[in-house]
Order: C-alpha cells, then structure tokens, then sequence
C-alpha cells in the first residue's frame, strides 16, 4: 500500500537572516522539492509615496535615502535628476563628476554586501563578508568626508550635492582605487572556484534570457542572463558618455553568473573611477535654486543603472512646492517577479542560494 | 540615447489600424482608450519595427474625475521607448485590462496599484493586495484618502 502524502506549507521568514530584510516566502513543498511560492511583502512599506506628496521637493531628498539604505547615493540622483529635468536647472560639470564618483563607489558598496552576503548564505561564515566590509569600511570613509553621513547620505541638491570634497578625499579615493582591483583579486581567489560555491550555484536559478526580458527584470540579474543592457550605455545620464567601460554578461543566467557580473562590474567601477578623478574639473559644485522649488506643471520619468537595476522617478507637479505624485519603479521588487519561476521544481536548499543571488533590499522593496 | 518615440506619431501609425482607440497624444505620450489597451500593447509589442520587448514600469496617477495608468514601454533591440497611457473614468469599482498575458513583469505593479490605488486588472492571475494586509479598508494612494483620524 503506497503511503499518503500531501503538501507541506513552510513560511520562511520575515525574521531570518537569510533573508535580508524582513522578506517572508510562503514555500508550498512536496518534501524537500518547491511546488509553490509566493513572495509576501510590505513588512516594511513606510508608504513613502504617499508621505512624499505631503513633502515640498527638497524634503523628499532624505526619503529617498531610505528606500535602498544599502545604496543611499544612488537613489539621491535619479529624484534630483527627474526634478531638475522638470524644473530645467543646470548641474555644474564638477557636480555631475562628483556624482558620478559616489555613485560608482556606491555599486562598490552594494555590490559587497550583495556577494558578501550571498556567499555567507553558501556556508562561508564570516570571512568573505568581513573582508568585504573591510573594503566597504574605507567607502564609507570617504562618504563621511563629503557629507557627514556614513548610510543615509542626502548628498544631493537640485542643482548639485551639499558640499563641495575636502582637500583629503582625493588622495584618500586615488588610495582606494589603487587598492581595490588588488582586494577584487583576494576575492576571486577565495571564491571563485570554491568547490562549494560552484557546486550550489552553477546550473542553478536559471533565468532565460526571454524571461529575464519579459519579466522586466533589470541590473545584474538582466545581465547575468545575456543581455547587455546597462542603463549607463544604452541611455547615458550625467557624464556617463566621456567614459570607458564595458558591461559584463552572463552566458548560462544561474546564480554564478549574477555573482561573477557584479564582481565583473566592481573592476569596471574602479575604471571608471579612475577616469573620472582624472577628468575632474574645478568650479562650483551647486546652481543656485529658489529654497520653494515651484516646477511648472507636467510630468517626468528619470532612471538610472543603480546597483540592483533600473532605479526610475516617474514625478507629476501641478506647479506647487509639494509633488502631485511621486513614483519610484523599485528594481529590486521587479526583480523578484523572477524567484517563482526560478524556484518551481528545485529544493527548499535553493531557494535561499537563488534570493540571494537577485539581491534585494526590502527598503526598496516595500518603500 | 534611448529615443523617445512621439506619441503623436504612434496616434497616427494606429489611426488605421484601431480607429477611435486614442483619447489624446501628444509629443511625450500616447493616451489611449482602455477597451483597446490590450490590442495596441500587444500591437507595439509585436509589430516589427517596434519590438517593445520590455515593460519598463508601470504607475497609476489619480487626476480626480479620473484614474491614468502610465506605462513606460522599451525596445531593448532598438533602444526606443514610448510613454503608453490609458484613462479609467469610473471611481467606485475601476478596471483596466492587465498586462501581464504580455509582460510578466507587469505582476506585482499591477497589484501594487491595486493595493494602493484601487484599480483591479481584468486577467491578472492573482489579484489581490501586495503590501497592505487583507482587511484594510480603502487605497492609500488616491487622493481622497483618508484613515479617519
């Protein structure tokens, strides 16, 4: 007589570290096998949207620090780039540099904890992630020195960032950039062809190519799986378009190749890094703004290649001080559209290598 | 640079094809009705030419007298996009047509919107609030929200 068996509903988090975040995934198993999933989200929605339609233009800058907190000067520029594109202000060239210096060092950053963490949920307790934080450690160093914050920044104006660098910041930078290719290399030689990490994470969570495209996946998940699209190239912003780099792609979309893309991306972080302190011109660093920034009437939609992928401010102003609607398009919660499909038919195990591998930050998430 | 195609010149493309389907266009955006969303996505989605392989983003704004859903469309092949726009008039049970038959990726916006703004899209496999419990009452996001404080 064959036993009876049924299905089994395992609730994994919101209160697990592997996690993330406060993420919870209701996991339908037959065994050990994943039949179902489904994501359940908004332990942390702060309703940001909406608290921003409350907000004048400037107040909104230090909410969009707390969506990806991991990645603070990121979302900075997207908002202060839909704004000034509504409210036509210029941006001083040594602004634009600026920005484009700590954004890259903020990929450093995210990139870090996302492969530092990931490999922690592998097994490697400790010491790939503590050796990245050792190099996070020196960005946020450098960050404390333009703004005085070490994770939520609100760097950014209209028109510009805060503060103009100190004197100590560009030897400070031209140290770490020398460095970091070096520390890129301690990495791989610890994790790249650890048997552990290949053994979990070659050949599993396939995105395929078409799917990564039609689910609107973007970042390093939509590159992992072949497709060279990198916001910075495709639609350049700022002064992307006066520097060398090239956008690292995946050939079998698994977990691996969303590890070995942001390693990849780091080494190109530095070269741009590098190009940009060279070009770096002298001059102001702000256009004067009226302090009630009234925009005429309309809308704008402005995006970036943040580290977890297309950061978008879509912002509508009837011409008052407050946004009539302010609407981020979150990458990392798109993102996440892929984990069923990734799931489905693989064990319970894998489900934890394959979130980890998307990199998410549930601020960004939920908002 | 991703071009920005017209959306006057899109109106005009789709005149012969869908006749009375376009409530306005302009240069940024292309409004259409809501009864032939699903027809003109997967028209841009399918022709030639256009190819917008990849829905981008999709919000919803609340203007009042009526809802508009805003979809930022892209062609990856050809790095074009196109701001896609319908209207829903009706406030006390508004329905749009869902997306996601052409884009998955439209899943869990969709429902955000839903959650947030009470719009239900009519062929979403699961529609039903993302970040708001079950019970709560109303949709944050419209404008004459309120939570009774």
């Amino acid at each position: 007589m064959a036993l009876k068996t049924e299905h089994f509903v395992l609730n994994l988090g919101p209160l697990h570290p592997s996690t993330h975040g406060v993420f919870r995934l209701r996991a339908t198993l037959d065994g050990e096998v994943i039949v179902d999933i489904e994501p359940v989200l908004g332990y942390l929605h702060r309703g940001i949207e909406k608290l921003a339609e409350g907000c004048t233009y400037k107040q909104n800058i230090p909410f969009t620090d707390r969506l990806d907190y991991l990645a603070s000067m990121s979302n900075n520029l997207p908002y202060v780039m839909a704004v000034e594109k509504l409210a036509e202000i210029t941006v001083p060239e040594r602004a634009e540099y600026l920005r484009v210096i700590m954004v890259e060092l903020q990929r450093i950053v995210s990139h870090l904890i996302a492969v530092g963490t990931f490999v922690q949920d592998l097994g490697a307790m400790g010491t790939p992630l503590l050796y990245m934080f050792r190099e996070r450690e020196k960005i946020l160093d450098l960050f404390e020195m333009v703004c005085g914050q070490r994770l939520t920044y609100n760097y950014m104006r209209f028109g510009g960032v805060s503060h103009d660098i100190p004197d100590e910041f560009l030897p400070a930078l031209a140290k770490f950039v020398d460095r970091m290719p070096g520390f890129i290399d301690e990495y791989d030689q610890l994790l790249a062809e650890n048997e552990i990490l290949l053994a979990r994470t070659k050949g599993v969570g396939i995105l395929p190519k078409d799917l990564a495209i039609n689910i609107s996946a973007s970042g390093p998940v939509l590159r992992a799986s072949g497709v060279k699209w990198d916001i910075r190239k495709a639609d350049p912003y700022s002064v992307y378009d006066r520097f060398e780099f090239d956008i690292p792609t995946g050939s079998i979309s698994d977990a691996y190749d969303r590890y070995r893309v942001r390693i990849e991306e780091m080494r190109q972080c530095v070269r741009i890094l590098r190009q940009a302190m060279e070009q770096l011109p002298k001059g102001k660093v702000l256009t004067e703004v009226p302090l009630k920034l009234r925009p005429p009437a309309g809308e704008v939609y402005a995006h970036i290649e943040a580290p977890k992928g297309e950061l978008g401010f879509y912002l509508v102003s009837d011409n008052s001080d407050k946004p009539y609607r302010f609407h981020i398009r979150a990458p990392a919660l798109i993102n996440l559209t892929a984990l069923r499909q990734m799931l489905i038919g693989w064990k319970l195990a894998d489900a934890i290598i394959v979130f980890g591998s998307i990199d998410i930050c549930l601020g960004e998430v939920d908002r | 640079m991703t071009v920005a195609l017209s959306g006057k010149e899109m109106a005009g493309k789709l005149e012969a094809q869908f006749p009375a389907s376009i409530i306005e266009s302009s240069r940024a955006s292309l409004i259409v009705k809501s009864e032939f969303l699903l027809r003109i996505a997967w028209y841009f989605k399918a022709t030639p030419g256009f190819d917008f392989d990849y829905l981008s983003s999709i919000t919803a704004v609340d203007y009042g007298n009526y809802f508009e859903l805003v979809y930022h469309l892209v062609s990856l092949e050809h790095n074009h996009s196109l701001v896609l726009k319908t209207r829903c008039y009706e406030r006390d049970e508004p329905v749009v047509p869902s997306l996601v038959s052409l884009w998955q990726g439209a899943d869990f916006q969709e429902r955000e919107i839903y959650d947030l703004m009470g719009i239900r899209f009519d062929g979403h496999p699961n529609m039903k609030r993302i970040f708001l419990w079950d019970g709560f009452q109303g949709h944050p996001l419209r404008k004459d929200y309120s939570d009774g404080t």
